[in-house]
């Protein structure tokens, strides 16, 4: 139903064709499927809390949860530009485990002196994600090879690299303590604990609120403040639309978008703020995924990546450098699996040889759960966050109700498949 | 030429929020050809889908009747089985299979699943003298021209013991000695009685070979004309529904200085490094000037115009370009849009659209520094330039964020001129702005060239189609095998001149 299903009128300008209801009934089915997106998650999680009997949103339960699976959003971020711009990378979970075993062996075994600081190893280390990222997208942005061999054989490689640098099958550790903060440490409490009020005896005896709750003040803080500026930033954003005269998506609609969006957060801020406050990869995360957010909807770069990926010789055609910005796509991803190396490493406290194993496929799933495009051209980072999430929420929900390793991995493959399944149905409806 | 093959009779099809057929009547007698005519998105495509069972029976209303049996088609495979074998514009052919491989393709004869491609290979020898091919059944698809795969295309419907043939605009990417030699076997195939109903834009075609007319307009039958009345102006006044006295809008041209001046440009092809495409041209376009181009398919045009534009075509490249006298450097597209220049190209889809993407995003990616500061795009301005050009085009949408992919091909155009119109370049390079859009959408693509003349733009216009460069232009360059072989002004050019130009070949150099 291409070009000839509608037909033109024949006088008058484009303003006579109606506008109004056909704009809030687009907007409601292009946010369809994020929206459908989040409350699979919601539904995902709020099924796990009934079958792991409320374990799953434990405090503790989510703080673990959150330090799992932080290295695979941290990576679907980078990954869902690669997808975005039409190419896929299959090394990334053999960078991060190369990277990992470089960051310990600069820590723990060579003699660096100063330079085997946690900090400038990272540094180091995000460095050289960055240049296996260009020796990558070099090959792809300037010869045309196709990503798929050229990341296939960089998987290969570095998980080769990874192996010989860790001496075999042996692992690699203890990593130092600020090192392992970056993955199980917890933002300080500048602020200082607040202990809610004593606990209120009933009648019988018995504690029916408080029990001397201790909160994270610094985490119940922060948590107001990007509420405040989600539903702030929100609001603006809407009102700058209605005063240049265009359709916003319906008032109650966001209404209620937003006050679910910021429950729900203040929701998790609570459960964090009552055990021992935000982890630091969380917030590692929320300013990466921010970032993401803002690149790819705000930002020229952004714009032009998926541009690239929809049409490419069209945006080459269009003055974009469609060589550099593969490069630039790929040293991203680079510098991305660096970071998720070093999130593994730090949960771990040793670098391993298997570290990352297998993770890409992961990475891959929860951008293309996200609702991304095999073809290019079409993905959102929300979309690939909370597909990330999902997949955490599995593995963590089943694992705690005990399913087999074995069945977790079907599982995971038919809500892949399920989701992109319902994602071409619907294209194709619409 | 006496019973009537097919009927279809009230045929409405809605799709969520348009109609796009509403009763349309058709019937097409046994023997003729019969063609079918409208502007892009009149519905004639959408027809012929509901005829060969793409939208199965039940989601439209009406009735078809095929050899007095009415047919409710549940999907192609219902409506090929009794003989309706419909050619897209879009070729359907597997470029790395043989031309037997893809006349057979879920044809085969098998056995078991195993081919015998001996049969294979005798019949499409068969077929392809039907079409008058003379190919070896075993070359590639990929190695054969796409006049020659117009052909395969027809060979496979023949496979098919076709009782009605329907081409969808199947002239449209042929040669004009490839549409005529396809003109010709329409009329053998109705020598030796088959049916067949032709689709195209081309009216000098439907003139040629068709025995009726149907109009369709705005999704309804307008009118059927018998051959005594088929000629190009009364079609075109019922497909527009106006009389159109002036396919050319007027403009008084007020020509300045030289903008652009191209010196000795050399190209190279691209991969036979041998070759040279381009041989010194020479040529310049001054401010207010409508320059064209003209030339037969493959005389280099579009390789030289891409050329100039940031290098985007050739290598070993020499020339120089002078921008108002001085020497400027366009060798990377960015460049070329920094120092003004804009191209649009003959393929639109291909080169020109983000199809996936929508009205608002394509118009701004030339000149999304227009929209943005420090690499921040600035929605609202983002949006009001869009929707300025929505209206300065006259891009008919439902808003600025319906998809490239979903508009009419003049739509489309519209969207691509939208964008480098947004990137404000000195010089325009139109490479067959009209192509594959209908009578409407052309005049107001000429009336945008006008306009933009009128402005002090300096546009240079490719085409194809001699009466419309005669038309819209002020001077006119005849391009023959990569080189300048004619310069005239406009007003005393004629088509004969021009074909004399060509043929001539090495004829006067240019200035």
């Amino acid at each position: 139903m291409s070009t000839e299903s509608a037909p033109a009128p024949q006088s008058g300008t484009a303003e006579d064709v109606k506008q109004g209801p056909r704009i809030a009934v687009s907007a409601l089915t292009t946010n369809l499927r994020e929206y459908g997106l989040i409350i699979a998650l919601i539904v995902i999680m709020l099924f796990f809390q009934y079958t792991t009997s409320g374990t799953l949103f434990k405090p503790v339960n989510l703080s673990n949860l959150v330090q799992q699976n932080s290295f695979i959003i941290v990576m679907a971020l980078g990954m869902l530009l690669v997808i975005v711009a039409g190419y896929i990378d299959l090394s990334v979970g053999s960078v991060a485990g190369f990277i990992g075993a470089l960051a310990a062996m600069m820590m723990v075994i060579w003699p660096l002196g100063i330079f085997s600081n946690p900090l400038v190893v990272s540094i180091v280390c995000l460095i050289v994600g960055a240049l296996i990222g260009a020796a990558q997208g070099y090959w792809i942005a300037y010869h045309r090879i196709p990503s798929f061999i050229v990341t296939l054989a960089g998987m290969l490689i570095f998980r080769g690299i990874c192996q010989a640098l860790l001496g075999g099958g042996s692992s690699v550790g203890p990593l130092p303590d600020s090192f392992k903060a970056l993955s199980s440490g917890f933002i300080p409490d500048v602020i200082g604990p607040l202990t809610l009020i004593p606990p209120t005896v009933n009648a019988a005896g018995k504690t029916i609120v408080g029990s001397g709750l201790t909160l994270h003040m610094t985490t119940i803080v922060l948590g107001l403040i990007a509420v405040l500026a989600y539903a702030y930033f929100g609001f603006r954003t809407r009102r700058k639309r209605e005063q240049h005269g265009y359709e916003a998506e319906p008032f109650p609609m966001f209404v209620v978008k937003t006050l679910v969006g910021s429950a729900l957060a203040l929701f998790l801020v609570f459960q964090f703020a009552s055990y021992r406050g935000l982890p630091v990869v969380l917030l590692v995360m929320g300013v990466l995924i921010s970032l993401f957010v803002f690149v790819t909807k705000r930002m020229t770069i952004g714009r032009r990546i998926y541009a690239m990926g929809g049409n490419a010789k069209a945006a080459q055609l269009s003055g974009i450098n469609t060589e550099r910005l593969t490069l630039l796509v790929f040293i991203n991803m680079g510098v991305l699996s660096a970071l998720g190396g070093l999130i593994i490493a730090a949960r771990l406290g040793q670098a391993v040889p298997a570290a990352g194993l297998g993770s890409e496929l992961d990475v891959i799933a929860a951008v293309f759960i996200g609702g991304a495009s095999a073809m290019g051209g079409v993905g959102q980072v929300i979309g690939a966050v909370v597909g990330g999430f999902i997949m955490g929420v599995m593995n963590n929900g089943m694992s705690i109700m005990g399913v087999n390793v074995d069945w977790q991995q079907v599982v995971k493959g038919l809500v892949l498949l399920g989701a992109v399944i319902f994602d071409v149905y619907n294209k194709n409806k619409a | 030429m006496t019973s009537t093959i097919l009927e279809m009779r009230d045929i409405t099809k809605t799709f969520p929020g348009v109609k796009a057929l509403s009763n349309v009547n058709l019937s097409v007698e046994e023997g003729e050809i019969h063609a079918i005519v409208g502007e892009n998105g009149a519905g004639k495509s959408t027809l012929m889908k509901v005829l060969s069972g793409v939208y199965p029976s039940g989601t439209y209303e009406g009735q078809i009747v095929f050899r007095g049996q009415e047919c409710h088609f549940k999907g192609i495979h219902d409506s090929e089985h009794i003989g309706i074998v419909i050619i897209h514009q879009e070729l359907a052919l597997v470029p790395m299979l043989s031309i037997a491989e893809n006349i057979f393709l879920g044809n085969e004869h098998a056995t078991y699943g195993v081919i015998d491609w001996n049969a294979n290979e005798k019949r499409t020898k068969g077929l392809l003298d039907k079409v008058g091919l003379k190919e070896d059944p075993k070359t590639l698809i990929t190695n054969i021209g796409v006049g020659k795969q117009q052909l395969v295309e027809i060979a496979k419907a023949l496979s098919k013991e076709v009782k009605l043939l329907i081409l969808d605009e199947p002239t449209a990417s042929l040669s004009e000695k490839d549409s005529q030699a396809l003109l010709d076997l329409l009329l053998e195939f109705k020598r030796q009685g088959m049916t067949s109903i032709l689709i195209s834009h081309k009216l000098n075609e439907v003139n040629r070979v068709a025995d009726k007319v149907t109009v369709i307009r705005d999704g309804r039958t307008i009118e059927t004309l018998p051959r005594k009345d088929i000629s190009e102006d009364r079609i075109i006044t019922s497909m527009v529904g106006r009389s159109l006295d002036d396919r050319y809008p007027p403009r008084e041209p007020k020509i300045g200085d030289v903008v652009f001046e191209v010196k000795d440009w050399s190209v190279y092809h691209p991969i036979h490094a041998e070759r040279q495409v381009i041989k010194n041209v020479n040529l310049n376009v001054r401010k207010g000037e409508v320059v064209g181009i003209a030339g037969l398919m493959g005389a280099g045009r579009t390789e030289f115009a891409m050329s100039l534009f940031g290098r985007t075509y050739g290598r070993h490249i020499t020339g120089e370009v002078l921008h108002r006298g001085k020497p400027v450097d366009l060798s990377t597209v960015s460049k070329a849009v920094e120092n003004g220049v804009a191209y649009v190209t003959e393929d639109r889809k291909t080169y020109g659209l983000n199809l996936i993407d929508h009205i608002k995003h394509n118009v701004t990616l030339a000149n999304l520094g227009g929209v943005s500061s420090r690499g921040v795009i600035d929605d609202m301005r983002e949006m009001s330039v869009a929707n300025d050009y929505r209206k300065k085009t006259n891009i008919r949408a439902s808003s600025v964020y319906q998809l490239t992919g979903n508009l009419s091909g003049g739509n489309q155009q519209k969207v691509v001129l939208s964008k480098w119109l947004f990137a404000d370049p000195e010089l325009l390079i139109l490479d067959e702005p009209t192509r594959g859009i209908d009578v409407g959408a052309k005049y107001e693509i000429y009336t945008i060239i006008a306009r933009l003349a009128a402005e002090g733009k300096a546009i240079i216009v490719i085409s194809s189609e001699m009466p419309e460069l005669l038309g819209i232009t002020d001077r006119i360059y005849v391009m023959n095998e990569g080189r300048i072989v004619g310069e005239m002004a406009a007003s005393d050019a004629s088509q004969e001149k021009i074909m004399r130009a060509i043929v001539r070949g090495e004829g006067k150099k240019a200035s």
